[in-house]
């Protein structure tokens, strides 16, 4: 990863004598480099404190289905539940899409095609959150809810079908929030799966296709196996970002609390009920909005710290073969 | 990439035939229809947006006050305190984010090397850039306005930390980029390490990392969710950054999306119209510099 060949990086040029400026310089970059260690440390910290009375007060019972803040109620189970159902949705979507771009990008289309594809992919990075779930509440979800009405009817009584997408339905639900986060999420695993598979070496691919293998042959031969492992990584990073992703969610969701199969019901996930129930919360009540939060800062540095490793060491793997 | 073509050019007794060609163009065929699949729900995004937004938008919703209650139609008051508010909190963030972000890559790269901290600051800022954005909100409500009250500050801190990560990544990227035969060349003249950081690589780098923090600052202004505890949503223009409850856009677009009124939902589109091309003017900018003062690039 630090690639410094010269071998200049941390030995001065002229080492016996160096000014206070060039001393002070080193000093202001090291800690601004240390602020980010800081940060996070911080993060873990103070929100802990702040949700050290819900741990306290409720135990092991955080993870029971049972939240109603009237009676001091605070088990959080049907937020788990509702953030991986939503972002297991959003990664079924937008992965195939994700890592079919990038191959589009890499092995399919000319470079002068490529690069106004990937301005579209950033232009849907930019697009901001809050403007998602506008969209999504105010004109997705009313036009979708007439199919899942319909897909609900047909497949009534059909067993599995039946059971993941049977009514009750509703144009907010766990469904459109997995649509909405699916299309959030698309831009960062497809410039992650493209930046992956461009270190295949062409060398793997040229002997593919001399071998008579036809492009689609040279992708599952040649491509697949090297950047396997990276996709897996962007995938994680992708499902890091469906869980975190707030706001559009928290519009399109349904904001109810509810643990159901049905996937056109509505629900609720943790980033949502943070940002819907933190501003008239306050002691016990703040305290487990605060919990939750402590919960995702930890699975999401858990599954962003397995994805970095994931892509990390693929990467020197490609490099160093 | 270009290899691709040799293939077609080969004779075409060498095209294969049957089932694996037949497989071969539909995945081809999938591989295009995933990108259409992602332009439809972007052009349908945008063209709502417009559509809506441009009926709300005239030059009394842009530079209007205060933002009336929701119950009232559009063409009442205006924006000017969210547009007010998110450029100023979006700017304070920068000033804060980008000069940090720039010497935290710079110690990365030039200073870091390969020992152990460099690549754990390196590994744990590319972590820190999947910390969900509600968590930052929860982060600052907890260690700066449980203490010191809501304020355009506190909310140009949450969107700070966020940003912080994204520019130390692509500045690093950038100074990576820089050839050692410049740093080696300014050594031998005698100057010292900070000297020729400062006035050799990092303008040699800069075209790319002005580019990289554009990105940076336009991801920064649509984010609603830590500004939620952090600034509130007030109605009226607030231009002093440091004390106050102050809004945004993205607030602004958040407390309208829920509600009945078509007043307020008007105003929703409008804001999200103004938003979107505050952001959109910030990614053709950081291209147009891409374009035009990138010496290096990959």
């Amino acid at each position: 990863m630090k690639a410094d060949p010269a071998g200049t990086a941390g030995s001065a040029p002229l080492a016996h004598k160096r000014p206070l400026g060039d001393r002070g310089f080193q000093i202001l970059a090291l800690a601004s480099g240390l602020l980010v260690l800081v940060i996070l440390v911080l993060i873990a910290v103070t929100t802990s404190q702040q949700a050290a009375s819900w741990f306290s007060a409720e135990g092991l019972k955080i993870f029971t289905n049972n939240w109603d803040p009237a009676t001091n109620q605070f088990g959080a189970l049907a937020f788990i539940y509702g953030t991986a159902v939503t972002a297991v949705i959003a990664i079924i979507m937008a992965v195939p899409v994700s890592v079919g771009i990038a191959l589009l990008l890499n092995e399919v289309v000319p470079y002068r095609w490529s690069r106004p594809i990937v301005y579209v992919i950033d232009l849907l990075a930019v697009v901001p959150s809050v403007v998602w779930g506008l969209w999504g509440i105010l004109v997705f979800a009313p036009w979708i809810q007439h199919i899942y009405a319909s897909i609900a009817s047909g497949v009534n009584g059909i067993p599995v079908l039946g059971f993941f997408f049977g009514s009750p339905t509703s144009g907010a639900s766990f469904f459109t929030a997995g649509i909405i986060l699916a299309f959030m999420i698309t831009p960062i695993v497809t410039s992650l799966s493209r930046e992956v598979i461009a270190t295949v070496p062409q060398i793997d691919k040229e002997g593919a296709y001399a071998l008579g293998a036809t492009r689609w042959e040279m992708i599952t031969g040649a491509v697949w196996p090297h950047s396997q492992g990276g996709v897996v990584g962007a995938v994680l990073l992708g499902l890091g970002r469906a869980m975190g992703e707030t706001i559009a969610a928290a519009l399109v969701i349904g904001s109810s609390a509810t643990i159901t199969s049905r996937l056109f019901a509505p629900g609720y996930n943790m980033p949502a009920v943070i940002a819907n129930q933190f501003g008239e919360a306050s002691g016990v009540f703040r305290s487990a909005l605060m919990g939750l939060g402590v919960l995702l800062f930890a699975f999401t540095i858990i599954i962003n710290v397995l994805a970095r490793g994931i892509v990390e060491r693929s990467a020197r793997r490609t490099r160093g073969a | 990439m270009t290899a691709v073509t040799v293939p077609r050019q080969a004779p075409d007794l060498r095209e294969p035939k049957g089932w694996r060609r037949s497989k071969n163009r539909i995945m081809t065929v999938l591989m295009l229809l995933s990108f259409v699949l992602v332009i439809i729900p972007l052009g349908f995004v945008l063209f709502t947006v417009i559509a809506k937004g441009a009926s709300t938008i005239s030059w009394q919703f842009l530079t209007g006050s205060p933002i009336p209650p929701n119950v009232l139609p559009a063409g009442i008051g205006g924006m000017w305190p969210a547009i007010l508010g998110t450029l100023l909190i979006t700017g304070l963030a920068t000033l804060m984010a980008v000069p940090l972000g720039i010497l935290g890559a710079i110690y990365l790269n030039e200073y870091g090397g390969r020992n152990w901290l460099a690549a754990l600051i390196g590994f744990m800022s590319d972590v820190m850039t999947g910390v969900p954005s509600i968590v930052m909100g929860l982060f600052i409500f907890s260690i700066w306005v449980l203490h010191f009250g809501y304020s355009g500050l506190a909310g140009a801190f949450a969107l700070g930390c966020l940003m912080l990560p994204v520019v130390i990544r692509s500045s690093y990227e950038m100074l990576r980029l820089v050839p050692d035969p410049l740093r080696e060349a300014s050594y031998a003249l005698g100057a010292t390490k900070s000297r020729v950081t400062l006035t050799v690589v990092l303008p040699a780098a800069l075209g790319g990392i002005v580019s990289g923090a554009l990105l940076a600052v336009a991801r920064a202004a649509g984010e609603t969710a830590p500004l939620l505890f952090t600034i509130l949503t007030v109605t009226t223009a607030n231009p002093n950054v440091f004390s106050g409850a102050n809004t945004s856009l993205p607030s602004q677009i958040f407390s309208n999306a829920s509600q009945p009124y078509t007043g307020a939902q008007d105003r929703g589109w409008g804001a999200a119209l103004t938003l979107i091309a505050i952001c959109f003017i910030l990614m053709i900018a950081a291209r147009f510099v891409t374009a035009r003062f990138t010496r290096y690039s990959r």
